[in-house]
């Protein structure tokens, strides 16, 4: 394919996207499905999306003659991918101030920081991550890095939303579906230095919000003096100890997992780890309180004294224990598309496929409370969907078709487009007269 | 004279000016020599294996030979010495040792404290006088980790927060309580350089040059003028001969040593460069002062300058997808590695520059073939496993002692549980120089090293 004809089926696939999702109606016949759902894996299923909502699915579909039909044999399909840990939309590019919204150096909103607000939709990050079958991301914000020095911030790095990938209107599916704490070392950073001080801060935050609570309600807006936190931020935290809004900790050892497990206790915190590279440890005990984990399968390594005990197979060690799970590479939203590569190392190192395949796809949706924990591909559910060359977990394997809310997503993104004008430099033009149009 | 034996006569003297002469078998110019020994080995034969040579052959039902420390033959039907071991590998996957051209293990070890960070002299643009080997810690558990993903020889590089960053080291992953103990007998010194946003971000807001890619270009010439200065200045001194007087011998310099035995050809530079156009500059700084790059490191923008990097027998050490983490990575594309190997002259190499990423690099270099055959080039694994295996080799000057599955190399091997290019197969069995430093089915055929011992195991 030449430049040019490269670059006008860019043009044409960037206009199928603009078409209205509602118009498309699209069935995939005859590839093997894993729905995550009700329906489990059918071999040779077909899967019909009507109205932006998986309209039917099963072995033997019949087909209505006005449908796009995207044929499946000898391919795979799956829910689309969900990164439970991304600053999708807030970072553009981690070493360019200005360009990263995720973490807030100062103290002043603390729990009341609400990401959503600073979410780009445009970001050249999101389609670079959904050509490659990302459809939904947590944008979670994080307490600033200690890297060189503490810098100003909080333990409470901030809530954080669920989005999908596709259209850039309305793509907050859940605004502050989550708090973030940062716990252990890092939490430690921001309370003095020492792990004791960041629970204690913790605790007392929680307390002063109780005890506001219990005020008479005529007097909750104007006395405020004397609390730990600032108003906006207790009337978080009563939303967290109502169990309405989950806590994710960010900690590893297993030590501290423990006591944030003792804290969520006692203030009703529904509690997820996040990191957790020590939480197969006290594996028995998460899956007892029912708290998951969102961890990266492939720290294995002691990279600091909280995480002596990382080891490769702690994906496959809590989930058989029972603890839900979801694998993400906390902080490296440039690629999020590798999060099925995560999988597929647990995988090598005992998970097994479904849970591993659920763990990119369908666990996160339950960890953060979406469609009442029913999540997967069902009739009645919102179509995202993708089609994969072979088996989603394997490196070699890439998404051919990404479906989002029922609309067939183009294929290009800013790195196909600087790969198309690079790889064909035949002409005697520059590469800079290769591009496509503005829409 | 050459300008090779000049050099050596010049250390020679050097050593005999300035200390005790080293066993004149030894590099003269390796004060701190390598005393790494194979370990005990014994005659061992692959069978039934898919072999990947790393010349570019597959072989279905191969065979390797093991013998002596070396691969003694590479074929089909080969038969087992007397007294050989025997291990059918029907099903699994044969390749030569990975190798990586870009780490920073033992440098940037695990845990990542302070007190052991040991790779980067961020006190000067030019710290070319300092050695990465000096910074290593052979406790490392990295070096575990990496062997149990395949990898048998690595370069140790400096960082890249000035202009000259040190020398690197090239070592085999082998256990030892020394770093000379795990240094690769021979191998060539490496320079490391470094372009770009790294220097001026580091130097710039102090008010010290580099502060722009300016500053850079002109740092790196500055240098290289007063490294000839010097180079000229022995090269005199020693062309006396015997009537040259001692007294007149110049002041050694470690920073301009290194840079003139760069200038001389015997040291091998490697370039961190991430932009088209800064890798462009760097190629005229070369020519003007008559060295050569080995390598361009991270390369990201490569695949705008595939054509250039190829006449200019340039290799490019690559990642198979990391984009966007810096304003000079914004434009990092997944064909980047494919694009570098397709041109002629390509000289492609994945490397990892993480200490995880090295546990995978098989996996990258999958990704990037991956990604290759999808923009409809024809890579095979055959081909591909180059960018893990011989491609660093060449571009750490060892690939005439390993790198590829050839008789007389050393028995630098893996053996995989499937497909290397397959996210589910792990190394097996690693062989170094013959000796079986990794077994995956036997856990005491798995090295720990000290910093592991001892934590978990006595408070369960």
């Amino acid at each position: 394919m030449n430049r040019f004809s490269l670059t006008a089926a860019a043009l044409i696939t960037i206009g199928a996207t603009m078409n209205p999702a509602a118009a498309q109606r699209i069935a995939i016949e005859g590839a093997t499905i894993h729905t995550l759902g009700d329906a489990g894996t059918l071999e040779q299923g077909t899967l019909l999306i009507r109205d932006g909502k998986i309209a039917a699915l099963g072995p033997k579909l019949s087909v209505p003659g006005d449908v796009k039909t995207i044929a499946g044999k000898d391919k795979v399909v799956t829910p689309g991918l969900f990164d439970a840990l991304s600053a999708l939309g807030v970072e553009e590019v981690e070493l360019v101030a200005g360009t990263v919204d995720n973490e807030l150096e100062s103290s002043h909103l603390g729990a009341a920081f609400d990401v959503t607000g600073a979410i780009n939709p445009r970001s050249t990050l999101i389609p670079i991550n959904r050509i490659e079958g990302v459809t939904r991301a947590m944008v979670a914000p994080t307490s600033p890095s200690a890297w060189l020095s503490t810098p100003p911030g909080s333990l409470f790095a901030g809530q954080g939303s669920v989005i999908s990938l596709a259209p850039v209107s309305d793509f907050v599916i859940k605004p502050r579906a989550a708090l973030f704490v940062t716990l252990g070392k890092h939490g430690a950073d921001f309370t003095g230095g020492s792990r004791a001080g960041t629970l204690g801060e913790l605790r007392e935050a929680l307390e002063d919000t109780r005890a506001w609570d219990a005020l008479p309600a005529g007097q909750k807006q104007t006395a405020n003096p004397g609390y730990a936190i600032r108003r906006p931020a207790r009337e978080v935290l009563l939303k967290a100890m109502s169990g309405e809004l989950p806590v994710v900790a960010r900690v590893h050892r297993a030590s501290d997992i423990g006591a944030a497990l003792a804290l969520a206790d006692e203030f009703g915190l529904r509690l997820i780890i996040a990191g957790g590279a020590e939480a197969w440890i006290i594996a028995d005990a998460l899956a007892k309180a029912r708290v998951p984990v969102i961890l990266n399968p492939v720290d294995n390594l002691p990279e600091n004294f909280e995480q002596l005990g990382a080891r490769p197979d702690s994906a496959a060690i809590l989930h058989a224990a029972g603890v839900l799970i979801a694998i993400a590479d906390d902080g490296e939203s440039h690629q999020a598309r590798n999060i099925r590569q995560l999988a597929g190392n647990a995988v090598a190192h005992g998970l097994p496929w479904d849970a591993a395949l659920a763990s990119v796809t369908v666990n996160p949706a339950r960890i953060y409370g979406l469609g009442n924990g029913r999540d997967g591909l069902m009739p009645g559910q919102g179509a995202d969907a993708v089609v994969w060359s072979g088996d989603p977990l394997e490196v070699t394997t890439m998404a051919e078709t990404v479906i989002i809310n029922g609309a067939v997503q183009s294929m290009t993104s800013r790195q196909t487009l600087l790969r198309d004008r690079y790889l064909d430099k035949d002409g005697d033009w520059p590469a800079a007269y290769s591009h496509p149009s503005s829409p | 004279m050459s300008p090779r034996s000049l050099f050596l006569a010049l250390t020679a003297l050097m050593l005999t000016a300035c200390g005790p002469s080293t066993d004149s078998t030894e590099p003269a110019r390796e004060p701190f020599a390598s005393t790494y020994q194979p370990l005990p080995s014994k005659t061992t034969l692959i069978r039934n294996a898919t072999v990947l040579t790393g010349t570019g052959e597959r072989i279905d039902n191969g065979a390797v030979l093991l013998e002596d420390g070396r691969i003694a033959k590479v074929g089909r039907d080969l038969s087992a010495p007397r007294g050989a071991r025997v291990i059918d590998a029907e099903g699994r996957w044969v390749t030569p040792g990975i190798i990586d051209a870009h780490s920073h293990l033992g440098v940037y070890p695990s845990p990542e404290v302070a007190a052991l960070s040991d790779g980067n002299e961020i006190t000067g643009n030019n710290t070319a006088g300092v050695w990465a080997e000096h910074g290593v810690w052979p406790q490392d558990p990295g070096f575990d980790t990496a062997l149990a993903g395949g990898v048998t020889s690595m370069l140790i590089l400096p960082g890249s927060a000035n202009l000259f960053g040190g020398r690197g080291v090239t070592l085999k992953n082998v256990p030892s309580t020394t770093y000379q103990g795990m240094k690769f007998p021979g191998a060539p010194h490496a320079l490391k350089m470094a372009c770009g946003e790294n220097p001026k971000r580091v130097y710039g807001p102090g008010r010290q040059t580099p502060y722009t890619r300016m500053g850079n270009v002109f740092g790196y010439r500055s240098a290289w003028i007063e490294a000839e200065t010097y180079r000229d200045k022995w090269d005199r001194w020693l062309a006396k001969g015997d009537e040259a007087d001692p007294a007149d011998q110049p002041q050694r310099d470690l920073k301009l040593e290194t840079l003139a035995a760069v200038l001389r050809g015997d040291i091998l530079v490697h370039n961190h460069c991430y932009r088209g156009d800064e890798m462009a500059t760097m190629l005229d700084v070369a020519r003007e002062f008559g060295y050569k790059v080995t390598a361009f490191h991270h390369a990201v923008e490569a695949y705008k300058i595939a054509d250039l990097l190829g006449e200019n027998e340039v290799c490019a050490a690559m990642w198979a997808d990391w984009w966007g983490f810096k304003m000079e990575a914004f434009d990092g594309i997944r064909e980047n590695i494919a694009m570098v190997d397709a041109a002629k002259n390509g000289c492609a190499i994945v490397h990892s520059d993480d200490p995880h990423g090295i546990q995978r690099l098989n996996q990258e270099a999958a990704k990037a073939m991956a990604a290759g055959n999808r923009a409809g080039m024809e890579i095979r694994p055959e081909h591909a496993i180059r960018w893990v295996t011989a491609n660093p080799a060449k571009s750490m000057g060892i690939l005439d002692q390993t790198g590829t599955l050839e008789a007389g190399k050393m028995a630098d091997v893996v053996i995989w549980s499937g497909n290397p290019f397959s996210v589910y197969s792990l190394a097996d069995q690693v062989f170094i120089d013959g000796a079986l430093l990794y077994d995956r089915d036997d856990p005491e055929r798995q090295p720990m090293r000290d910093f592991k011992l001892g934590i978990l195991e006595v408070n369960s």
